[in-house]
């Protein structure tokens, strides 16, 4: 699975949005890391090549998703599409202009929403929200006007004279979001916008983000390393591992291409019974974490196993078990993804 | 955005071959406008004021109390004359140097380390309204705690207030020169707490070079005096005590001042430019 076959999986997609354009195109994006020389204290670090030729299309009007767990170089590609970072080569061309080239142009382009708040740390939330609109550009009348429609929206009015600093760790994400919504941009990209959000926070989040697409056509590039809000709000994802896109298509043709496959979960009381023959041959093909098994099988190998851990002594041994089809996880650790790390919550 | 129509691109699924070759996307979509200099630094300074709210008014107490503490020490030791012109006029600016300097550099070192710089960074705002935004409200921060330090000093020392209006002056010019060197050393620290380290370093050289008379120093702390530019702040406002005070010089010192303040000043903004794009 390389880079080039997984861009060109996406022909169906391609051909159902025929009136999409690409408003942000990535090609051959390598930003290597030099080496850091070990210090006391701080060992030393080989040189790290965080983007390895990374080639994506993001079209007008979806939710675009880069999909990885922590260090498989998400955060170096936003920063350099956010022209907060250049790239050692290749081309970043959003809306039309060259990044690359104009990095001060991405700040007229989009709003960016980093994973970090210490600028507006010590703001309310409505002064956080409307200094960033002013820093926009809007005049004070227009980023006090937006200021309030935003936080009305997003249900912060009650809260909006409380510094960001007092409020809790999704509070203060929504407060952020807030401010990254004041001066409309037709690009957005959100860096895990909603960890550490409760359900209502998340809500207010997508419909935030969706009345946005509806009325301007707005473009979303999110980062996320969370599979369920994967595969429930992107139109498309990029998989993303050790610096490379190894997969990049709709969340349903990811996972159509391991459909052959369920996922059955054992958790163990204590230790697995290995005496049990039918068990023991499981062992080989599970991913073990405590007491806990994963094993991705075919359909009747997961009835038999099944069959076969409930029915016999293992089960005495059992604590839990679940059978599930396959998540965004499971497309991402067949395609050869090797760090653990992705959330499901 | 929807106003770019006629130049609709279709969406080139890029296989491997023709990945190298970048996407033919015509007619560029217009640019947003960016914030203009005053605005932004009005934006800025405003925001930045409000955080002494939430965060600064402790330190700024300490500000206050470590140079009142300073004069009452230096009560037994001084007694009238040039001295404790010296004494009272260094105390004060030392106000400016403990809050501009020191607390500044601490502040952008955090931001620059803790990723707050790319909050600043992806907003078209110009870079000389960020720092001297900051830079400004910092100064101001100092104002109530240089006025009473030095009403207290001149009670303390039986120093005539006449003079103390200068510090509408020395306030801001040693500010904008102590702030803006402040902000350089917090931007242009490889680590964050090499950025305190030298604030607090500078602020304990403004203590002992601006404070101690200089009647009683060595010739080469004397020269060490004369590089750093919370000194001039210091003699301005320490003539203004005299009977009949020598406006030029005074005139020259703020000068000094203010000239530091635009070097240091544009040096922070080019910090700002480095450490905003990596």
């Amino acid at each position: 699975m390389s880079t080039g076959t997984a861009q060109a999986q996406d022909g169906t997609a391609a051909a159902a949005g025929a009136a999409s354009d690409v408003v942000c195109a990535v090609r051959d994006l390598v930003k290597t890391y030099p080496a850091v020389r070990g210090r006391r204290g701080a060992p030393a670090l080989p040189e790290t090549r965080a983007n390895d030729g990374v080639s994506l299309d993001v079209r007008r009007g979806e939710i675009f998703g880069l999909l990885g767990p922590n260090g498989a170089g998400k955060s170096t590609l936003v920063r350099q599409l956010t022209g907060l970072m250049r790239p050692d080569s290749g081309t970043v061309t959003l809306l039309g202009h060259d990044l690359v080239r104009h990095p001060g142009r991405a700040s007229r382009l989009l709003a960016y929403l980093g994973q970090e708040s210490t600028a507006l740390d010590e703001l309310t939330v409505a002064l956080a929200a409307e200094t960033t609109g002013r820093l926009r550009g809007l005049d004070v009348r227009a980023a006090r006007a937006e200021r309030d429609a935003v936080l009305e929206e997003l249900g912060l009015t009650p809260i909006a004279g409380r510094p960001l600093k007092k409020l809790s760790g999704g509070q203060r994400r929504l407060a952020c979001f807030a401010a990254a919504l004041v001066g409309e941009r037709p690009v957005l990209v959100l860096d895990e916008p909603t960890t550490g959000m409760d359900p209502v926070a998340r809500r207010a989040v997508w419909s935030a983000v969706d009345r946005r697409r509806a009325r301007h056509g707005a473009t979303v590039l999110l980062v996320t390393h969370n599979v369920i809000e994967a595969e429930t709000v992107l139109d498309r994802v990029a998989v993303i591992d050790q610096g490379k896109v190894i997969a990049c298509d709709t969340p349903a043709a990811l996972k159509a291409r391991v459909s052959g496959e369920v996922r059955l979960e054992l958790v163990w009381r204590e230790a697995a019974p290995l005496e049990v023959p039918e068990v023991a041959r499981l062992r080989d093909r599970a991913v073990a974490s405590g007491r806990r098994w994963v094993l991705r099988l075919a359909p009747d190998e997961a009835r038999a196993a099944v069959a076969s851990v409930t029915g016999g002594p293992a089960f005495a041994a059992l604590d839990d078990f679940t059978l599930a089809t396959p998540s965004l996880e499971d497309v991402y650790l067949a395609l050869g993804g090797k760090t653990k790390g992705l959330v499901k919550s | 955005m929807s106003d770019r129509t006629t130049g609709a691109v279709r969406a080139t699924p890029a296989s491997g071959a023709a990945a190298a070759t970048p996407a033919p996307v015509q007619g560029a979509a217009p640019l947003a406008p960016g914030a203009r200099f005053f605005p932004a630094l009005a934006a800025v300074y405003r925001a930045q004021l409000s955080r002494a709210r939430v965060a600064r008014i402790p330190l700024l107490f300490v500000a206050t109390f470590q140079s009142v503490g300073i004069m009452i020490l230096m009560r037994g030791v001084v007694d009238g004359g040039s001295e404790a012109r010296a004494v009272v006029a260094g105390s004060s600016v030392l106000v400016v140097a403990f809050v501009a300097l020191n607390l500044l550099a601490q502040y952008f070192g955090q931001l620059r380390a803790g990723g707050g710089l790319d909050h600043y960074a992806t907003l078209p705002v110009p870079p000389a309204s960020v720092v001297l935004g900051a830079a400004a409200a910092y100064a101001s921060f100092t104002l109530p705690g240089t006025l009473v330090t030095a009403v207290f000093g001149c009670l303390l020392f039986g120093l005539p207030m006449g003079g103390l209006w200068i510090l509408a002056a020395v306030v801001p010019l040693a500010g904008a020169a102590l702030a803006g060197l402040g902000a350089a050393l917090g931007l242009l620290a490889p680590r964050q707490e090499l950025a305190t380290l030298a604030g607090q370093l500078g602020m304990s050289a403004a203590l002992l070079l601006g404070v101690l008379p200089p009647e009683r120093m060595p010739a080469v702390i004397v020269w060490a005096r004369d590089l750093l530019p919370s000194t001039y702040g210091v003699e301005a406002f320490a003539r203004t005590f005299e009977q009949s005070p020598d406006w030029a010089a005074v005139a020259f010192d703020l000068g000094v001042c203010g000239a530091v303040g635009v070097v240091s000043l544009a040096v922070a903004t080019w910090a700002y430019r480095r450490a905003a794009v990596r």
